[in-house]
């Protein structure tokens, strides 16, 4: 483990060797069964209350951001795409606050090139996430879009190993 | 094809486990249905990957990966497939897509490339464009988040 990534995880909160084994197990073999705290506590030799206390810290200091199912869109009939904008330097914030006023807009960045504010959509059809689109497109600070829906996928890696 | 009970537990899951002692239980009892029948269905999510990963969401920004680049390939498109492949093969490399080219955007494959710094990054894309043979490249850093949230499905 390097210096740098280390230091991050200290300066966000204090986690000791069992809140790091602790973070690993959940995030990538969360045990489905009836008492997963317990089956847990088990593994890490603590007991199933201190195991529900460490995740309750972590949650509530932001670290974990939730716990349960990270979720396939398409598998679950929704369609995406990653799309670009040309906007105005000075109605950046105005088209910005457009943007993020659809529920299917997850992720927003600025990034540095004439495509400039760069957004995820997802939608439960085809149909709605072009009604989002021309929505979009309307703004007068808006010149070129360009719409990149994933042709192929060859990675998506969702947990770091800590 | 999800039933309407299938839409109803992915709305509970996407509230996030409860930290109690029995918490399949507590979810099931909202729903209805038995804490077995509701362990058993969201194995059969995972297993046809409805759910890609049951556990925790971590804020990885936060774990010390302070620079996030996306970068974009100008990549052969008959060779593109087998580039994809090879890039996704790098650790850097968090995402890596196909995606359609526009008369003013030649590039066709987007890997996101986390480091702990901008040099970090640009370092991984000059090593990425070595093994994959693609010297057709571009790093867009982000300089600002302007929206990152979690999407709640069926509601």
């Amino acid at each position: 483990m390097s210096v740098p990534r280390e230091k991050g995880l200290l300066n966000f909160m204090k986690l000791d060797s069992f809140d790091r084994k602790l973070l690993n197990i959940i995030q990538a073999d969360f045990p489905l069964v009836t008492e997963p705290y317990r089956e847990i506590g088990a593994a890490l030799g603590i007991t199933e209350a201190e195991v529900i206390a460490r995740i309750k810290t972590m949650v509530d200091n932001g670290l974990i951001r939730r716990l349960g199912g990270i979720f396939d869109s398409r598998k679950l009939g929704y369609q995406g795409a990653l799309c670009a904008v040309k906007a105005d330097t000075d109605s950046i914030d105005q088209v910005a606050a457009l943007v993020n006023s659809f529920p299917g807009v997850t992720h927003n960045y600025l990034r540095e090139h004439d495509y400039n504010i760069w957004f995820t959509v997802l939608a439960e059809s085809e149909e709605k996430m072009e009604d989002i689109l021309s929505e979009i497109k309307k703004h007068n600070g808006i010149h070129e879009m360009i719409i990149l829906p994933a042709e192929k996928v060859f990675k998506i890696r969702v947990n770091f190993d800590l | 094809m999800l039933t309407e009970q299938d839409k109803e537990i992915i709305r509970e899951l996407q509230n996030g486990l409860p930290l109690v002692s029995r918490p399949f239980k507590v979810m099931a009892v909202k729903l209805n249905m038995t804490e077995e029948g509701l362990i058993e269905r969201i194995k059969y999510f995972i297993a046809n990957g409805q759910i890609r990963r049951f556990g925790a969401a971590v804020r990885h920004q936060d774990l010390g990966y302070l620079a996030n680049a996306m970068v974009v390939w100008d990549a052969p498109s008959e060779k593109a497939a087998d580039i994809g492949v090879i890039m996704a093969g790098f650790e850097e490399v968090t995402h890596c897509y196909q995606r359609p080219r526009y008369p003013d955007w030649p590039y066709n494959l987007f890997t996101m490339v986390h480091g702990r710094s901008r040099e970090e990054c640009v370092r991984s894309a000059e090593k990425i464009s070595l093994a994959a043979g693609v010297k057709e490249y571009k790093l867009l850093f982000s300089t600002s988040e302007l929206k990152k949230s979690s999407m709640r499905y069926f509601e």
